[in-house]
């Protein structure tokens, strides 16, 4: 009974977040194009099924991923502390969240209905030359990376913008290195892996850590893991791209 | 018809219950290995995974049938119409529209302001602290709508992408030096909040339907890239908010 209220509520609310797109795609349609799409029902149908598909997806997630995702960091972070023997914190005490930073950070942005829409589209763009799983994984690789770095940079309470600085630098270098095809692929999957999935999770992550490492303040140092979730895909998928024409390459000379 | 729809939401099943696997093993993993904890409430866990892979398949499907195919008719029938002042009206709405009312900008400006109460930038009153995260709000949805039209000038202009994301990169760092230090994690944050689950692939669709149907455009080369405007003007925009605000108010 308790997942039917749910399920009624989060119906409700998804159908308010896209009441604003679907006001503005109905008003250019009708006012500005004039011209009715191709397949009506067909496309209705698709609407329907994701209305039903992201209520269903929310509730899940509300229901079986976020408590259990939210008290592990919890958990995990205040264990790391109790490690930690002294007030001096040291990086290392906290080897086991930044492990635990670096899968959840993987495994949530493999789920990420937004990058899997993006990756889709890639590999058809490509004419399947760009492996929509392949580009999954690589996204989720940075994303990885990225958040284990954001923990330690919590932890160690270093200054946010050296990181992504420092990260921005990395994808410049990359950039003019890179075939060009790749490169606004690259530049829009910083932006897909953080949504539905990922956020919440990274958040409670965050403020978790931020809260149990002495000398933290978790309004302050909650933020920037989103920053370094959204930095560290453009260079992990660039770095794929580079690997994979410096595969094609060796081969080629190979049979030659 | 019917019965490949069917068939297609079945495979559509198999690849939800792959994209979850990870999320289950590392939190199993985690659960006995490191936590060593009974696990909670096993049957309604299971019950929730049941309703993200069911869900998860039905977006994606939803998404072949309806959103891709719709951005795409709607970026062909903008080219058709030829009218340059009515797409950019359109993807300044498209933006704006879509980020006004996302969930996760309206938890994160809230906090955004809590930030700034305690770090003195504002009056801890609530109405100070309304009025921040309002305006927050609404700076970011603004930036973004002039994220979509400054990317879809660039694809009618097939300008390069990567001269204006590094200059975009280039103006965030020089932004930071100057920038109140409670802004800056907001900032750097707003990115990637922005784009949600529905703006996303509308928004690539029509990138890429642009560039397909204007002549001498490249859908790969030109059709990606609206996202990464999105998630670049909001810091931009985020960083100077905080700015006006410590040196005016």
């Amino acid at each position: 009974m308790e997942l039917v209220t749910l399920l009624l509520q989060t119906g409700f609310g998804t159908l308010f977040d896209v009441a604003p797109i679907v006001t503005i795609l109905f008003f250019f349609q009708a006012l500005v194009l004039r011209r009715p799409a191709p397949n009506p029902g067909r496309i209705a149908l698709g609407f329907v099924f994701i209305l039903l598909g992201l209520t269903l997806f929310l509730v899940g997630l509300q229901e079986a991923l976020f408590p259990i995702g939210e008290t592990m960091a919890v958990q995990l972070t205040s264990a790391a502390l109790e490690d930690a023997a002294s007030a001096v914190v040291r990086w290392d005490d906290y080897l086991v969240v930044y492990a635990f930073a670096a899968a959840i950070g993987f495994a949530t942005t493999v789920a990420e209905p937004a990058l899997i829409a993006v990756s889709l589209k890639a590999e058809d763009v490509s004419g399947g030359s760009i492996a929509a799983n392949g580009l999954r994984i690589a996204v989720a690789v940075g994303v990885a990376v990225g958040v284990a770095l954001g923990c330690l940079r919590i932890v160690t309470g270093t200054p946010l913008p050296w990181y992504i600085v420092a990260a921005y630098g990395i994808v410049i270098v990359q950039t003019f290195r890179s075939s060009r095809n790749i490169i606004p692929l690259a530049y829009d999957s910083g932006g897909v892996t953080t949504s539905t999935v990922t956020v919440p999770v990274l958040a409670a992550l965050g403020l978790g850590l931020a809260a149990s490492v002495p000398g933290r303040n978790p309004l302050v140092d909650g933020f920037g893991l989103i920053a370094f979730a959204s930095v560290f895909p453009i260079i992990s998928v660039l770095a794929y791209a580079m690997a994979v024409s410096a595969i094609a390459r060796l081969r080629v000379s190979k049979q030659e | 018809m019917r019965f490949r729809n069917l068939a297609a939401l079945g495979r559509r099943l198999a690849d939800a219950l792959r994209d979850l696997a990870p999320i289950i093993l590392v939190i199993a993993f985690f659960q006995v290995a490191v936590i060593r904890q009974p696990f909670p409430d096993l049957a309604g866990v299971a019950l929730g995974l049941l309703c993200v892979v069911l869900g998860l398949a039905l977006f994606v499907q939803g998404l072949e049938l309806g959103l891709f195919p719709l951005g795409e008719a709607i970026a062909r029938a903008f080219v058709h119409k030829g009218s340059a002042a009515a797409l950019l009206a359109f993807a300044f709405c498209l933006g704006f529209g879509t980020t006004v009312a996302e969930p996760a900008l309206v938890a994160v400006s809230d906090k955004a302001a809590e930030v700034a109460a305690e770090a003195g930038a504002i009056t801890g009153s609530e109405e100070a602290r309304n009025t921040y995260a309002f305006r927050l709000r609404m700076v970011v949805a603004f930036s973004v709508g002039l994220a979509i039209v400054l990317g879809v000038v660039r694809i009618l202009r097939g300008w390069p992408l990567h001269y204006l994301i590094i200059g975009g990169y280039v103006l965030v760092t020089l932004m930071t030096l100057f920038a109140p230090d409670e802004i800056i994690g907001v900032a750097y944050d707003s990115g990637g909040v922005t784009t949600s689950t529905i703006t996303v692939p509308l928004v690539t669709a029509l990138g890429v339907g642009l560039a397909s149907s204007i002549k001498g455009r490249n859908p790969m080369l030109d059709g990606f890239g609206l996202i990464a405007f999105a998630s670049l003007t909001p810091m931009i925009f985020v960083l100077a908010y905080g700015m006006v605000l410590r040196w005016n108010w």
